[in-house]
């Protein structure tokens, strides 16, 4: 079904006059934003993965790992307080490509369908957004490591 | 005029031209109600509406109950405004933009009219008004309710992503207004009257962006708009107002441009949008207004009212929907669309 469909001459037409009238986003104040935002979030992660490594004693590489844990918590109570989609207006992909925009889906889809109960609503419907990510993710880290094994 | 529609005519009287009805005993709408949300009421038209809504939940479990409560309410409002009680209603004329319109079932339910369930997206008000006013003028019914809703939080998470995912809308994007809206159509009484309807066919120009349904919808409305002039004979100066359902500023633009393209009619004077109406610019709803409510509410909460106070005499209503869903959009499809005109007159 998807693909390029068969255009009319009309809908060929309408389609250039319509793109005559549709507003550009301000992508370079967009790239801004995102720029400072994801930096000010990959702030916030180093200083958390220095601030474990001292903590508990960890190697830099292991102490990433609560430090990616503790961002997801601070996206997620962000999205439950209802602060997080203020905040992504502003920054967009800066806070969006980092592991809190992965977050924020998955929060935002359990809050939402709460009401349809835990089973059908929360458990269901919980990685809608999130699914596809975590599905390519895994499927390119696989063809990735086999590449990788082949080389070796 | 061609034979067929000639012929067609002879065999339907009340038929002018191809797509148009016009009414020999127009219904008159005697009464109305609209609730709109908190942010409706922080907007230009808040003070028009019957009530404004304090939060957009009202206490109930989930919004959808909240957007039932919504059209109840309006239902209710319109029946008291009137002295008529549900059991005068011969029909209840409704649709919404929920999954088999579940709005407009369970209001039915606790009104307890008997239901014509309608769907044209966000041009379900002018539909409902158009076969409402045929019940009446056909001598089937003596009261009509006619009523529709829409809510910003239960349609968003259908049609696009849930409340609280974070994310930069576009700049053509519009904001699906909570508003309920509801009249009662009646044989006599004082009150505006519907003197025509043109019912639009579905229109298709290739526009595929959910986010841009203004584009999508304009060739419908111009479609539509352009045929009750040809049906009816009548020109833009022949209205004191003409108000497209919910094309937003882009949407309205293309309207523009094609009347004058397809049709050689200049708008500009007497066109205006429901879906610019709503909203003030400092409200960041992208492009404007959308959603069935919304036409439904600025018409009976704000149109009519001008009218009663003759402010303006003659006003055309072509409310425009956008007729995808969410598996449409995802299949690849293009977003048809579609307007229903009804010709309004003190």
């Amino acid at each position: 079904m998807s693909g390029k469909q068969q255009l009319k001459p009309e809908q060929k037409r309408y389609q250039s006059l319509a793109k005559k009238h549709t507003p550009k986003p301000p992508l370079l104040r967009h790239a801004v934003s995102a720029f400072v935002a994801g930096g000010i979030v990959s702030l916030v992660g180093q200083f958390l993965t220095n601030f474990y490594g001292r903590l508990l004693h960890l190697s830099p590489d292991r102490a990433s790992n609560p430090a990616v844990a503790t961002v997801i918590l601070i996206a997620a109570l962000l999205t439950g307080f209802g602060v997080y989609d203020r905040l992504a207006k502003v920054a967009g992909a800066g806070l969006a490509v980092p592991v809190t925009g992965f977050a924020n889906s998955i929060v935002a889809e359990a809050l939402e369908f709460k009401k349809e109960g835990l089973v059908y609503g929360v458990g269901g419907k919980m990685f809608t957004l999130a699914g596809s990510v975590i599905v390519f993710g895994v499927v390119t880290a696989f063809v990735v490591g086999l590449i990788s094994a082949l080389v070796k | 005029m061609g034979t067929a529609t000639a012929a067609r005519t002879a065999q339907a009287p009340k038929r002018l031209g191809k797509q148009t009805i016009q009414f020999q005993s127009p219904a008159v709408i005697i009464a109305t109600g609209t609730v709109v949300g908190p942010k409706e009421g922080q907007g230009p038209l808040g003070d028009r509406f019957d009530h404004v809504m304090p939060d957009e939940i009202l206490g109930q479990k989930c919004f959808e109950k909240a957007e039932q409560i919504m059209l109840q309410n309006a239902c209710y409002t319109a029946l008291n405004k009137a002295g008529l009680a549900p059991e005068d209603m011969d029909y209840m004329l409704s649709g919404d933009l929920l999954n088999q319109i579940t709005t407009s079932s369970f209001s039915a339910l606790a009104v307890g009219v008997p239901l014509f369930g309608l769907y044209g997206a966000c041009a379900t008000s002018t539909e409902g008004l158009t076969l409402g006013s045929a019940l009446v003028d056909g001598g089937f019914a003596e009261h009509v309710l006619v009523g529709t809703a829409s809510h910003n939080r239960t349609a968003e998470r259908q049609y696009r992503y849930p409340n609280e995912y974070g994310f930069q809308r576009k700049p053509h994007a519009q904001w699906t207004a909570t508003a309920a809206g509801a009249a009662i159509l009646a044989r006599r009484g004082d009150g505006v009257r519907i003197t025509h309807a043109t019912t639009g066919k579905v229109v298709d120009r290739g526009i595929k962006d959910p986010y841009h349904v203004g584009a999508a919808m304009a060739p419908a409305a111009a479609s539509t708009i352009l045929t009750h002039f040809s049906d009816t004979g009548r020109g833009p100066e022949d209205y004191d107002l003409i108000a497209t359902g919910d094309l937003a500023l882009y949407g309205h633009r293309l309207l523009l441009e094609l009347a004058q393209q397809e049709g050689g009619f200049d708008l500009e004077p007497v066109l205006d949008d429901c879906g610019l109406m709503l909203y003030s610019s400092e409200q960041e709803v992208g492009a404007g207004a959308s959603g069935a409510g919304c036409s439904a509410a600025v018409t009976f909460g704000s149109i009519l009212k001008d009218m009663e106070q003759g402010k303006l005499r003659r006003v055309l209503i072509a409310a425009t929907g956008a007729l995808h869903n969410p598996i449409s959009f995802q299949q690849g499809e293009f977003i048809p669309a579609i307007c229903h005109a009804v010709a309004l007159e003190v």
